[in-house]
């Protein structure tokens, strides 16, 4: 199963790549008349603005996946600091930080994201990156804590703390290579989280929607009634896209989880 | 009992994070918020919306933060959010009153629904997980998720709304006659159907792939083992030794589970143009209603922390474990 997702993954890898090659219009230009039907010159007809929206499916891979694996990183890179240091350490730390921790996992993460977003001035990638992230960490750190837990009172912890190794050594040498699978685990559904939230926020404009993204597509031809002039193809492709990469992110994670955790496994 | 006052602590204390920044955000933007954000609107905006402005904001130029924060507080607790904009002259909490019940239907029908049919089929998946039957739901669960709702909803919209024409494409009950009593009724529910499918089958596979998950974790139980070799009704193992021990950390995440489904019914309502809090929420954003983007932002979160203490008390009630 995971090699059918990364498959998908190294698909699109190399339609971020090899995009000037697979198509020969510039997303953001005005090429022909407005609200065209997919041609043969065409493949998806034209947007509002007489630009290729072939052409903007195939470019908006780019900064949808790069969106989406930043973000998915960034989210990953807190859960883990939180969690690990949450499960670790154990006591007043341990309290508050889970309490933090489980105030955003029960905060609707879409809404959060609205409210802090309608207040920003600058509303560019990174914005969108730094507000999925902060909003949406929390499920990653409570599973990272909880195998902290389990992990910790280990014999070969014991063995380090009893070789006076610090706690810094103990936790990035000893204890997050054992945690490496989760942490991987994590990082591939956080991908998939983001990626639908960078759509969700798009849709809804409140990211920069002059950048092409399969988001924003999704923004603009909502705005331009699309459906109703019966341009189904603008939003089916953008969504499909959408679809099948976190598919692909969510099928490699699950495959982690079960090969880490035999319980899961087929028998 | 120390089980239900934690929850009770942690829902005051998320209440108020939530109260909290709603309070700093447009503090933290530089300048007299009130003023900056009406300057949005021209030079024609006269003292009382300002003032309102201010009480929605909580802002007041000859009063500490401290104060400030208390008025806040006193206006949120008594329903004052000031006036929107985007409906001036009305006031707020009347917005959020004729919205508000269109959400709750909408998102607790669908919720109810899909999490039934969601631990239904996960029960089934997670006992048939080795027979193709099994890794057919798995598969199809992995790629629900990765659907977005409002993106689902666009397509449904366009074949069964446009297309097809068996289903109305906006609004929540006709408005082309008035309609009273059982037609009414017999309109709102035709209106909720496609909305609420939408729902139901985009949420249907976090339901599916928790319940899957705990069901399989349950079979390697040793009880189960037993039951086998005691020769009992598969079925009967299926459903009282396995699914009823399975059910229960579904429930836990049900809570959580809830703040994902009601971002999507959000999304859901603006691609149908269905009167609730998301639509809403879509419209103030578009309009940079400040005043009802908080009012919403709170309320939504109020709703998601309530569920999420009635699902930690029946969860008490079912699992004596925890009651200590």
């Amino acid at each position: 199963m995971w090699k059918v997702g990364l498959g998908i993954i190294v698909f699109f890898i190399f339609i971020v790549i090899f995009a000037p090659l697979l198509t020969k219009y510039d997303p953001n230009r005005t090429v022909t008349v407005p609200y065209q039907s997919p041609s043969t010159e065409h493949w998806l007809g034209t947007d509002r603005m007489g630009r290729d929206i072939f052409s903007q499916v195939i470019y908006g891979s780019r900064l949808s996946l790069w969106i989406g694996v930043s973000t998915g990183l960034l989210m990953t890179v807190i859960a883990t600091v939180v969690g690990m240091i949450s499960g670790y350490y154990g006591g007043i730390n341990d309290r508050i930080l889970s309490t933090i921790t489980d105030i955003f996992l029960v905060i609707p993460g879409l809404p959060l994201m609205i409210v802090i977003s309608s207040y920003m001035k600058v509303r560019g990638p990174l914005m969108v990156i730094l507000v999925i992230a902060f909003t949406s960490w929390g499920s990653g750190a409570r599973m990272i804590r909880s195998q902290m837990l389990s992990l910790k009172n280990r014999e070969f912890v014991m063995a380090s703390k009893v070789a006076g190794e610090s706690d810094l050594y103990i936790i990035f040498v000893e204890l997050l290579p054992n945690m490496l699978s989760l942490i991987f685990s994590i990082f591939f559904s956080s991908v998939l989280y983001a990626i639908i939230g960078e759509a969700s926020l798009s849709f809804l404009g409140l990211s920069d929607v002059s950048k092409v993204t399969w988001g924003t597509m999704l923004y603009w031809a909502q705005s331009a009634n699309a459906l109703l002039n019966g341009m189904w193809y603008w939003v089916l492709a953008p969504g499909l896209c959408i679809a099948l990469l976190g598919t692909a992110f969510a099928l490699v994670s699950f495959s982690i989880d079960e090969i880490t955790n035999p319980r899961l496994r087929a028998r | 009992m120390k089980y239900i006052a934690n929850r009770l602590l942690f829902f005051v204390i998320t209440l108020f994070f939530a109260l909290t920044l709603n309070f700093i955000l447009p503090r933290l933007m530089p300048g007299d918020p009130a003023e900056r954000i009406l300057s949005q609107f021209g030079p024609n905006v006269d003292e009382r919306t300002v003032e309102a402005m201010r009480i929605a904001l909580g802002v007041e130029k000859d009063k500490n933060l401290f104060s400030q924060y208390v008025d806040y507080l006193k206006n949120t607790f008594t329903g004052n959010f000031g006036v929107s904009y985007l409906y001036y002259p009305v006031q707020v909490k009347d917005v959020l009153a004729t919205s508000i019940p269109w959400t709750i239907g909408l998102v607790g029908i669908s919720t109810v629904l899909s999490f039934l049919l969601g631990t239904f089929l996960g029960i089934y998946g997670g006992w048939n997980r080795d027979k193709p039957a099994g890794s057919v739901l798995l598969i199809s669960s992995l790629l629900l998720r990765s659907i977005p709702y409002f993106w689902l909803g666009m397509l449904f919209l366009y074949v069964f709304g446009y297309r097809l024409g068996w289903f109305p494409i906006s609004n929540a009950y006709s408005t082309r006659e008035t309609l009273t009593g059982f037609k009414l009724v017999l309109s709102v529910i035709y209106h909720a159907i496609l909305p609420s499918i939408t729902l139901i089958i985009a949420s249907l596979g976090g339901w599916i792939l928790t319940m899957r998950n705990n069901m399989i974790s349950v079979l390697a139980e040793d009880y189960i083992t037993l039951a086998e070799a005691k020769g009992l009704d598969k079925k009967h193992i299926m459903v009282h030794y396995a699914a009823r021990n399975a059910i229960l950390p579904s429930i836990t995440a049900f809570g959580i589970s809830l703040g994902f489904v009601v971002s999507g019914a959000l999304l859901t309502e603006v691609v149908y143009s269905y009167p609730g809090v998301g639509y809403q929420l879509y419209r103030a954003v578009i309009s940079q209603d400040f005043p009802l983007i908080q009012a919403i932002f709170f309320f939504i979160s109020l709703s998601v922390l309530i569920a999420n203490l009635l699902m930690d008390f029946i969860y008490a009630f079912l699992d004596p474990r925890v009651r200590g």
